[in-house]
């Protein structure tokens, strides 16, 4: 479709860029966070920030929902791994440090941890596997959730269980905006959570803290748009919330998938890898469901895992604080081969996609 | 991870669609999340639907970028 054709024109994003050359302050560093992998990758793919004047800065928030999973969790998942469950998880979610391994680690010891490319593919096996207890690491956004609160409803064969690690993106966002050290000066809202969530979870944002929101795209074109249009705003003095996204965004959101969320799931607090607990974050299964819940069927839970490997800054990183070559180990003692940090290890994290693209270059 | 890749409606059957990804790449999804038919383009996610694309809104955003830099020159020319 027109998708990939048009937005990715190179003379339609000259033209941009040369608007957002204009309507940038003169003075001051104006600061722009985005909360998605995806956007890192297309921002970092393709030089998006080359193009940009030196004082448009945009930096990249908790927008990857592997890295953020906090050790503990992972620890979990191992421990489950070591008791004889089978783990199915998305492959992202392997490599990621817990306190001492890694789900990988794990396998490597000879426990049965599989990687699936989506819950129905672990439905799907403990339904072939009858004899087998199986275990799915459900990791994600709000993106990822409803596909969990569709197999929750659609009632799991028995010897299937479910590790629920779903996060939040407006809480992280509301506190990324309240941190005084990060002075942000607009927000590049994700897309793809967008689809499910709409734009009103936003609202608070522009209002409350006189911050630009733009709902943005994927294409190179749909980033530089969302720029110019939080830069453009900025100038007016007149900081709201757009979509710039409406060829998959609607104001509404994706209702189904929001009522099935809010009859399998509650909200609670929870821990983000690096950043602590944020209020309001977390996605537990509700008591109806509590059949299914991993944690009580196996009785595990660890409460503290150790989240940072020594000189590691992925805490840094990860709430757009440092650079990824601010920090020392980055491609030094952390590879995206030998990852140290969880930043390192998804394709989403930021480092991650910093070494590829510095990797790219080198050659 | 909140990676969703557009694809083609090729056939339906209850809560599954047959969608193709381009060049020939179909893959079975599930569509319980969206309301679709045969012909519309859709998001994936993880092997779910998660929204149908708008062709028309995708020509219109294409539209209004043109117009909106047009409308700036326009403005710094006077």
């Amino acid at each position: 479709m027109v998708e990939k054709l048009k937005f990715r024109d190179p003379n339609l994003a000259k033209r941009v860029a040369e608007q957002i050359r204009k309507v940038t302050p003169k003075e001051g560093i104006v600061k722009i966070c985005h909360v998605c992998g995806t956007h890192e990758w297309t921002i970092t793919h393709f030089g998006i920030r080359s193009l940009l004047p030196e004082s448009v800065e945009v930096i990249a928030g908790p927008g990857c929902p592997v890295c953020i999973v906090p050790a503990s969790e992972i620890d979990e998942a191992v421990q489950l791994a070591l008791r004889d469950v089978v783990v199915t998880c998305f492959g992202d979610v392997l490599r990621v440090p817990g306190s001492k391994m890694s789900l990988l680690d794990a396998k490597a010891k000879g426990a049965d941890v599989r990687v699936v490319y989506s819950v129905a593919d672990a439905v799907k096996m403990a339904e072939r596997e009858p004899d087998k207890e199986f275990a799915f690491f459900a990791v994600g956004f709000e993106t990822t959730a409803p596909s969990t609160a569709v197999e929750m409803m659609n009632r799991p064969p028995e010897n299937l269980s479910f590790l629920v690690s779903h996060r939040l993106i407006p809480p992280a966002m509301k506190l990324l905006v309240e941190m005084e050290d990060l002075s942000l000066n607009g927000f590049i809202a994700p897309g793809h959570v967008s689809t499910i969530i709409g734009l009103k979870p936003y609202e608070i944002f522009p209002k409350m803290y006189g911050m630009p929101t733009v709902v943005a795209g994927f294409e190179p074109l749909d980033v530089l748009f969302g720029v110019y249009m939080i830069l453009k705003q900025l100038r007016e003095g007149k900081p709201r919330l757009e979509n710039e996204y409406t060829r998959a965004v609607r104001w509404e959101g994706n209702t189904k998938a929001q009522e099935l969320m809010q009859k399998v799931f509650d909200i609670t607090d929870g821990g983000w890898r690096g950043i602590g607990t944020i209020t309001s974050s977390k996605l537990r299964l509700r008591e109806e469901y509590v059949a299914n819940d991993a944690h009580l069927r196996y009785d595990v839970k660890v409460e503290h895992g150790v989240d940072l490997q020594p000189g590691c800054r992925c805490h840094l990183v990860i709430v757009g604080k440092i650079k990824p070559t601010e920090c020392l180990l980055f491609m030094k003692n952390c590879t995206p081969q030998k990852p140290v940090g969880a930043c390192m290890v998804s394709v989403e994290g930021t480092c991650r996609i910093w070494a590829k693209a510095i990797n790219t270059l080198g050659k | 991870m909140c990676l969703a890749i557009p694809a083609k409606v090729v056939h339906l059957k209850e809560d599954k669609a047959q969608v193709d990804f381009g060049e020939g790449v179909l893959r079975e999804v599930n569509v319980t999340l969206v309301n679709v038919k045969v012909g519309d383009y859709v998001l994936v996610h993880a092997g779910y639907a998660i929204q149908v694309l708008g062709e028309e809104e995708a020509e219109e955003t294409i539209r209004l970028w043109n117009e909106i830099l047009e409308a700036e020159n326009k403005v710094r020319a006077k």
